[in-house]
């Protein structure tokens, strides 16, 4: 497969990631408004700002309306849902004879309803609605992506940009609300913990499968665990770095070539680590540079895999 | 209902002669027209439109940042060819494309026609499209033109005649595939009983050209598809003709050379690369060679083709021989190769150069048809009976200052045929492209692209001007 395509395929891929993700965030915060709690609006504001990786061009100003009118729409700014999907739409229009007429048709309309005045007017009256098909259109694209396409070595990029955007955006959240779940404050009491912490969880859409999992009985390092360790859930890091490495192992099966030690080594120690570590060992000891880690060994490993599969030396590749 | 009675003039009716009676192949087709309630063709109409909108077949349209992909305009009547005509055609086109390949090969060889006088010297030396670089090249197979699309038109006699040859990057084949497929979920029954001659095998037997042109010693050759990108009007016809051969769509920057060995980038490591469909014009290929400001194309490309590790196909400098000036002499061309007469006559050509003819078109320009050599797409072009006395000084003053720029053809009353406007048949001009492939040896499928001139009167059916197309049905 060409470089270029591959790298078309995986960052449309991990452009519509980031998409649904900010969308479910901003979705739970609104939602956490609405409950009187301790936290001002504009801690709220500044704690998802966070979780999102401190994008540029978002500090308050005092009018939520405005401020979450821009994180959706704002065509230029890099962290807004409408910028990760006009990137999703260019990079699919440039690869368009590589995936399905299915995808590109949902891909499109996504792209349509973004600039289209009726979801701006219906996200004035009703944001949770508006976000909502948004969220639609993005499931749709990821159901006709896995049903219309040869699940090849494009298909797995696909795989690899959502799994790996996955895990470090989770990393970010977690990083974030880590502190305060640890140690909630004095003043938090009552339902309103509960409703901060299922909040946490739906911004992963994990309550329901964390119910199953544990019942109802919601509790930090439950979360923690979940969020983190679990092993079937698609929204937990561990899972989400077990798809980065099947991904990266079917590239490689079907491919004429070896991935670099580096790349695998890589690879393996992160899974490793979320395999064979519990939540008891990685709150006793520094849970915040636990999941700084895996934020930066999900970078390293984008890049290894950039330099070695998208943007490698000519004579580095003449010489095998 | 449709009867398709309109009043006719001088110009040649594709459904009807000229006392109004409707021609025999065209019976079944009006009858059929004829017995549909005009809002069951509006409905079809819409389908067709709507398949085209979500299959994506769009072109660009230059110049404009929302809405820059349009639907091509598609008319639902067929145009139908019989078998004597096409068969004219065939052999027509045939000789055509063999005699202008011999004559490529000549000029960047031995150029024995210059010194035989047929074609004059200065004529080819002057050209834009005359490329140096390519003196003494030795191509694969000899084949110069691979892929070519020749532009006909109907005479009010009936007969076919060439208007001009596109052997450069000759576009719309994938319309002509799309058209079809339209029209035979549009007509079933009517195309069946028709008994038409297919054309979708067009795409195998383009690969199976690029293929029969790869380089010595490569049984497994890679072929590829070179685009400029997806802002080039044409992108969709890349990607749909990628994707129906199976080969990769490739960009300039997907290739490097390195020791004259072409290769693309793959997430395997650098692959060879041994046949080279370009869709880029001569001037962006290669900035080492051709113009250095261009990042369409790969450096060094050229010297890997020269070098003869690489095949691309058409080769460079093909343009010249559709060269709006050396158009008049294929005839001569024709001749001199195969002493054969033209099968398929030119156009009555006046070459500017010619003082005697510059004479005579600058006496007449508001009769005749004025076109810049280099030119294509409907652009530079001045319309005699249609142009304002401004336009036409305008021309009158390029001319002189520049008259190897400039030809001139009498305003042709090229064929009508009858299209669907609004809820009734209406005639308009129509032209048709057939594609011709050239590898082991000359392939046409049976048909092509039938452009419509879609403005009332108008008798400029590029798309970039307002035209539309058709299906066009070779009958058995």
């Amino acid at each position: 497969m060409l470089s270029r395509v591959a790298d078309s395929l995986y960052w449309m891929s991990r452009y519509l990631e980031r998409a649904e993700n900010t969308v479910r965030q901003l979705d739970v915060t609104m939602n956490l408004m609405l409950d009187a709690g301790s936290s001002s609006a504009e801690t709220r504001w500044k704690q998802l700002v966070a979780a999102l990786g401190n994008p540029d061009g978002l500090e308050w100003n005092g009018d939520l309306e405005a401020m979450a009118g821009k994180l959706v729409f704002d065509p230029l700014n890099h962290a807004s849902v409408t910028y990760s999907v006009n990137g999703a739409r260019e990079n699919a229009r440039q690869i368009r004879e590589e995936i399905s007429t299915e995808q590109w048709q949902r891909l499109n309309r996504l792209y349509h309803q973004m600039h289209s005045a009726q979801v701006q007017s219906e996200f004035r009256t009703s944001i949770s609605d508006a976000l909502s098909t948004v969220i639609d259109g993005i499931h749709l694209f990821k159901g006709v992506s896995d049903t219309t396409m040869i699940h090849g070595q494009g298909w797995q990029f696909i795989r690899l940009g959502r799994y790996l955007e996955r895990a470090y955006a989770i990393a970010t959240l977690l990083e974030v609300y880590q502190p305060w779940l640890s140690s909630p404050s004095e003043r938090e009491h009552g339902g309103y913990q509960y409703l901060e912490q299922v909040g946490l969880l739906r911004c992963c859409t994990a309550f329901e499968a964390y119910c199953q999992v544990y019942t109802a009985d919601v509790t930090a390092d439950r979360i923690l665990e979940f969020l983190l360790l679990n092993r079937d859930f698609p929204h937990a890091i561990r899972y989400s770095v077990d798809g980065v490495r099947h991904a990266v192992e079917s590239v490689q099966r079907t491919g004429g070539r070896r991935s670099p030690e580096e790349l695998t080594a890589g690879i393996g120690k992160l899974h490793a680590m979320l395999s064979y570590t519990t939540i008891g060992e990685i709150l006793s000891g520094d849970t915040a540079a636990f999941l700084h880690s895996i934020r930066e060994q999900c970078m390293r490993i984008h890049e290894l895999m950039y330099r070695y599969y998208i943007h490698y030396s000519i004579q580095s590749a003449l010489a095998t | 209902m449709l009867f398709g009675d309109y009043p006719l003039d001088r110009a040649f009716d594709e459904m009807r002669e000229g006392n109004g009676n409707v021609r025999a192949h065209y019976q079944a087709l009006a009858e059929t027209l004829a017995s549909l309630p005009p809002d069951e063709l509006q409905r079809c109409k819409q389908s067709a439109e709507l398949s085209f909108l979500t299959q994506g077949i769009t072109f660009t349209v230059y110049g404009r940042e929302e809405g820059t992909e349009r639907i091509f305009p598609y008319d639902l009547v067929p145009r139908l060819v019989t078998a004597q005509e096409w068969d004219r055609i065939e052999r027509g086109l045939t000789q055509r494309i063999t005699a202008l390949n011999l004559f490529l090969r000549d000029v960047y060889s031995d150029a024995k026609i210059l010194n035989d006088h047929v074609v004059p010297r200065e004529l080819v030396y002057s050209c834009k499209h005359y490329r140096r670089q390519m003196r003494g090249l030795q191509v694969p197979r000899n084949v110069y033109i691979a892929v070519v699309g020749t532009d006909l038109l109907r005479l009010n006699t009936g007969e076919f005649v060439v208007l001009e040859d596109n052997l450069r990057v000759p576009s719309g084949v994938s319309y002509m595939l799309t058209n079809r497929r339209v029209m035979k979920r549009t007509f079933p029954h009517l195309f069946h009983s028709y008994g038409v001659r297919p054309i979708e095998h067009y795409p195998q037997l383009l690969l199976a050209t690029l293929r029969s042109l790869a380089p010595e010693g490569r049984p497994e050759p890679n072929i590829v598809l070179l685009t400029p990108g997806v802002f080039n009007s044409a992108y969709f016809e890349h990607t749909y003709l990628a994707r129906q051969m199976g080969i990769d769509l490739v960009e300039g920057r997907d290739l490097v050379t390195h020791d004259n060995i072409v290769y693309m980038r793959t997430t395997d490591g650098l692959k060879r690369v041994d046949v080279i469909y370009r869709r880029v014009d001569d001037d962006f290929s290669d900035p080492l060679i051709f113009r250095s400001d261009s990042a369409l194309g790969s450096a060094g490309l050229f010297n890997a083709y020269r070098a003869g590790n690489v095949t691309v196909t058409n080769a460079f400098g093909t343009g010249l021989a559709d060269d709006k000036a050396l158009y008049a002499y294929v005839p001569d061309i024709i001749r001199y190769y195969l002493s054969e007469d033209a099968i398929l006559p030119n156009v009555k050509t006046f070459l500017m150069t010619d003082a005697k003819d510059r004479q005579h078109v600058l006496a007449n320009l508001d009769k005749l048809v004025v076109k810049a050599v280099g030119e294509s797409g409907g652009y530079g072009m001045l319309i005699g009976p249609q142009s304002t006395a401004q336009q036409r000084e305008e021309f009158a003053r390029q001319i002189e200052a520049n008259p190897r720029n400039y030809i001139a053809q009498p305003t042709l009353d090229f064929s009508r045929a009858p299209c669907l406007i609004g809820n009734q048949l209406e005639p308009r001009h129509v032209d048709l492209r057939p594609y011709i492939l050239f590898g082991d040896k000359v392939n046409i499928v049976p048909g092509g692209l039938t452009r419509v001139a879609l403005e009332k009167g108008s008798l400029v059916v590029n798309s970039s001007q307002g035209g539309g197309s058709k299906d066009t049905w070779v009958l058995e």
